[in-house]
């Protein structure tokens, strides 16, 4: 890195956690600065860092400033966040500091100051931390174009990218710099020891939380000095963090830590950790990235991995040390996850990792910056062009595209010409666009950032004032996903969803016996497509499940002998009856998400074929259907025809809360809805309203409008997965192989299980276990 | 008679900086003009606040401009001045067709913006943009409302972009002598009693 620096090329560092990528991010500047010696001319900038996490520029600032005192160099080191007091920020303003440690939303805020270009102009350095986190979301894209604004402003930067270990390390350097192509590599670490849990108990069939090991688990934490104990979702911490208290005899100290404790406990988590007073801590994705805990020697992933990078990343989390070998334990909390666990054990063993798709920048991303440009100085709409296509994700961006952006910028964008009067920003006489007026760029730089925090909504029941009694809370997500009138199960009873009400979701006690709409628990990353190919290849291969154990591989050989086993490339679907229902189950292995979407457009066309389906479950591995008629007549080459995903796709968006609550989103960032007025901060439930009212309207008057199609791609990339979908319509088409049964699959059981959760609410624990029992024995005999 | 049109509000807000969608008017003259072709009215009332702002004249589109002046060649249009348009159709950048005044009183009923503050049998006034919230087994609903004692009338807002108020507001109270009923607007108007009527 240091002959790098000395070459004065841009480099991307790739190395595994643990290796001290960030202090080599640092060293060239650190020599640089230490030669320069004092300067009496005015103060400038000289690196400025960019971290993804606020934490982790408060966290390096203090790691830094350890070398720089017992050196006693001459170098002042300061972070700058939201967090960061308007008197400090006034201060740095003035007297920059010679290495400035920030966020990218600080960064975007800084290219809307009148004035940036003169402050970076001395710029030497720039240091992103973290770039495999953040360069496929729509902050990345933020990012990314505030890079390109300060090569413009400092064209004699150094660009340095740390990046964790990526599949694809020539894309991620393209998308730090368009400036050479170096790279370096770091050593590999130590390979990691890592194996998966055989419980003492038998596999379960289905569920998500690893109840069974719990046991082995809390054994497991006496065994190390700190453990990092991982979980998917909110959910499953909360419930393995109470599972291992139950079991806490000997009192050890085990924390909590996920996205939606409140700032300040989550603070004093972190701050017990760095003083090694804690024994485990059960955490979510919150602690997957690099800030430093030292004494972590065990790290403990609860239920599947989802994708190969997410275990490396968690995984060095353990022994924070190059030479160290980290140790891992997976626990799969059902058979399919044993089978998923044990490919991703082999993944990280051969260092394949999944990587994440190189992203199209958004839209209305851009027109933030845009924006943003307009308030730091006038702009030539040619030059900006330029400037935005040196930007990876932007590098295709038409011509064409470039000026509606501009244009909805500017008078909002509209078929109907009225606002040309009203412009945001106005081209002078001297060809520049600049801002209207002060006013405009003072309110644009109040809403400057590409995060939207998830919402969590209330679920409430009506009542006689406003809305009534709190039932809970959930993730807005997976009320986008329903219609009023669906139902669903929360906390063992089921539930009718009546709507969304600022940031309540109404629901009212059902009397159906059935609810439509499964619940949750299940990972918010759906397996990667990566893992869910070597899945798929190790149940095809008998000589592979000799890792597994015995009654995994018996079930198996059970589904082989009576079924058959979903091959490498096609589709396998049972069709049975069972009471008085008729089951058609699949097995694309794609994931949740893919899978949710899918069962609901055949839902869609199920009930247009008159087959009555009355509900669905998905999961990552499969998704079951089951309806009132057989489902046998059904011909389902035609079912799976690509063509769902034209027009039964568009009918069922126009429907659902999602498309409102992503186009809220992208009208935020694009800055046709503000968060913050001068003077007050608008609450959510305003945001809400205003942005519903303006989605009804475009959507008549102006179809084509850009934000409704930045709205329609941001659900069908995210929300949906309609690309991975689409592939695995494509990949199957001609191969699907239809089974139909007498009676329950072996590989059924979990789906059967799931409906079976959500048929029979409040029926007592140990009538369940009797059902389950008899489900099994039905499909095993 | 029609309350509370706001017509040009996107626009107002555009005049500030924040571009909402300019099809406002557009869907509101839409609106306006389905119920004239369906009722063939002699006489249309605007109940006040027709136009969002004194400055509405002078943004309005020549098309949309137009529109009203065809409206008031099948009906006669009177404008009820309101708080928000205290000149009409008035304005030096051309007035907009139609009748002024600032009340009207017929037979028995007095047509007005604003409604006096205390129960007034006869008046007819819009300004409050009325919303009730009604809940049952079926669930939760919020819809523009007529609120009615049988004595006095308050119309809901009829413009595509004006908010509304829950009748519960303590704007309502004092109005009506006895516990009004809320008319809510849905494919056709459901009559609520007062009882059923549930705060925001």
């Amino acid at each position: 890195m240091v002959a790098k620096g000395r070459e004065d090329a841009d480099v991307l560092l790739v190395a595994p956690t643990g290796g001290g990528k960030t202090l080599a991010g640092f060293l060239p500047s650190l020599i640089d600065l230490a030669e320069r010696g004092p300067r009496n001319g005015p103060k400038s900038v000289h690196t400025l860092y960019i971290s993804p996490l606020k934490a982790l520029a408060v966290d390096v600032e203090r790691n830094l400033m350890t070398p720089v005192r017992e050196m006693d160099l001459p170098i002042v080191v300061e972070s700058r966040t939201g967090d960061t007091g308007q008197a400090r920020k006034q201060r740095q303003r003035i007297t920059p500091p010679d290495i400035l440690l920030t966020t990218p939303e600080q960064l975007a805020l800084f290219c809307a100051w009148e004035g940036a270009r003169g402050y970076f102009e001395d710029l030497r350095c720039v240091v992103v931390d973290e770039i495999h986190a953040i360069h496929s979301s729509k902050r990345g894209d933020l990012l990314s174009l505030g890079l390109a604004r300060l090569r413009q402003f400092a064209p004699h930067a150094r660009f340095v990218g740390l990046s964790a270990t990526v599949d694809d390390p020539v894309a991620v350097r393209r998308w730090l710099s368009d400036r050479g192509d170096d790279l370096v590599l770091g050593r590999p670490g130590a390979p990691p020891v890592m194996e998966v849990l055989l419980s003492e108990n038998r596999v379960p069939w289905a569920g998500h939380t690893a109840q069974h090991a719990m046991d082995e688990v809390y054994e497991t934490i006496k065994t190390a000095t700190t453990t990092l104990i991982f979980v998917n979702t909110r959910w499953q911490a909360e419930f393995a963090f109470q599972e291992l208290w139950r079991l806490n005899e000997d009192g050890l100290a085990i924390a909590l830590h996920h996205g939606s404790l409140s700032a300040e406990q989550r603070r004093k988590v972190e701050a017990r950790m760095a003083k090694g007073e804690l024994r485990a801590v059960v955490c979510t994705s919150t602690l997957d990235l690099g800030i430093d805990w030292g004494a972590v020697d065990l790290v403990i992933q609860l239920a599947a991995p989802k994708g190969s990078s997410r275990l490396v990343q968690r995984i060095g989390r353990a022994n924070h040390r190059l030479d160290e070998a980290s140790r891992a334990i997976l626990v799969p909390a059902s058979r399919f996850e044993m089978l998923e666990c044990q490919a991703a054990v082999e993944a990280v063993a051969e260092n394949a990792l999944d990587g994440e798709p190189i992203r199209v920048g958004a839209l209305d991303v851009l027109a933030q910056h845009v924006m943003g440009c307009a308030c730091s100085e006038p702009f030539d709409l040619q030059a900006l062009y330029d400037e935005v296509r040196r930007a990876a994700p932007y590098a295709e961006l038409s011509w064409e595209d470039w000026e509606r952006v501009v244009d909805f910028v500017s008078t909002g964008g509209y078929a109907l010409k009225s606002y040309d009067r009203y412009r945001r920003i106005v081209r002078g006489q001297d060809g520049l666009w600049r801002v209207r007026n002060e006013e405009t760029a003072r309110r644009h730089r109040m809403n400057v950032g590409a995060i939207i925090t998830a919402q969590t909504l209330s679920l409430r029941l009506p009542g006689r004032h406003g809305s009534g009694r709190k039932i809970g809370e959930a993730e807005e997500w997976f009320f986008e996903q329903m219609t009023p009138g669906d139902t669903f199960v929360f906390g063992g009873e089921i539930w009718r969803f009546m709507g969304i009400e600022g940031t309540n979701a109404i629901v009212t006690r059902a009397a159906d016996k059935e609810p439509k709409v499964p619940s949750w628990g299940m990972s918010k990353f759906p397996l990667s497509t990566f893992l869910a190919s070597r899945v798929r290849r190790m149940m095809s291969d008998p000589s592979a499940w000799s890792v597994l154990p015995a009654d995994v591989q018996e079930w198996l050989e059970a589904q082989r002998d009576h079924s058959s086993l979903p091959g490498i490339d096609d589709l396998l679907i049972e069709t049975f009856a069972r009471g008085n229902r008729h089951f058609m189950v699949a097995y694309p292995f794609e994931g949740r998400i893919a899978h949710s979407t899918l069962a609901m457009l055949l839902t869609r066309r199920l009930d247009r074929a008159g087959v009555g389906p009355i509900g669905y479950v998905a999961n990552d591995y499969m998704l079951a259907i089951w309806s009132v008629k057989s489902m046998d007549g059904v011909d389902f080459d035609a079912l799976f025809e690509q063509d769902m995903l034209g027009d039964d796709l568009e009918a069922w968006l126009d429907e659902s809360f999602m498309m409102k609550r992503t186009f809220k989103d992208c009208a935020l960032i694009a800055g046709l809805i503000e968060r913050r007025m001068p003077g007050h901060e608008k609450n959510s439930r305003q945001v809400t309203f205003s942005a519903d009212l303006i989605y009804d309207t475009l959507r008549r008057h102006d179809p084509e409008h850009l934000l409704l199609q930045c709205a329609r791609a941001d659900a069908a990339r995210g929300l949906l997965d309609v690309a991975r979908l689409g592939e695995l319509l494509s990949r199957i088409r001609g191969r699907i192989r239809v089974q139909r049964l007498e009676r329950v699959s072996p590989f059924a059981v979990p789906a059967m299980m799931e409906i079976g959760r959500e048929r029979a609410p409040g029926s007592s624990a140990a009538e369940m276990m009797l059902e389950q029992a008899a489900l099994i024995e039905e499909a095993m005999a | 008679m029609v309350a509370d049109l706001h017509l040009e509000k996107g626009s107002a807000y555009a005049a500030r900086g924040q571009m909402l969608p300019p099809y406002d008017t557009r869907e509101t003259l839409d609106r306006l003009q389905a119920e004239i072709e369906a009722l063939d009215p002699r006489v249309t009332v605007l109940l006040g606040d027709t136009l969002h702002d004194g400055s509405a004249t002078t943004r309005i589109a020549p098309d949309d401009r137009e529109r009203i002046a065809g409206l008031a060649r099948r009906t006669t249009l009177l404008w009820i001045t309101g708080n928000h348009d205290p000149d009409g159709p008035k304005s030096s950048s051309g007035d907009l067709a139609g009748e002024t005044a600032v009340e009207i009183g017929l037979s028995k009923l007095v047509l007005r913006h604003e409604p006096s503050p205390d129960p007034t049998p006869g008046e007819a006034a819009g300004h409050l943009h009325p919303c009730a919230r009604v809940k049952g087994t079926a669930g939760s609903v919020r819809r523009r409302c007529f609120v009615t004692d049988g004595q006095r009338l308050i119309l809901p807002a009829f413009g595509a972009y004006a908010g509304g108020l829950n009748v519960r507001d303590p704007a309502f109270s004092g109005l009506f002598a006895c516990p009004p009923l809320a008319v809510a607007l849905g494919k056709k108007a459901h009559a609520v009693r007062w009882g059923l009527l549930a705060g925001d």
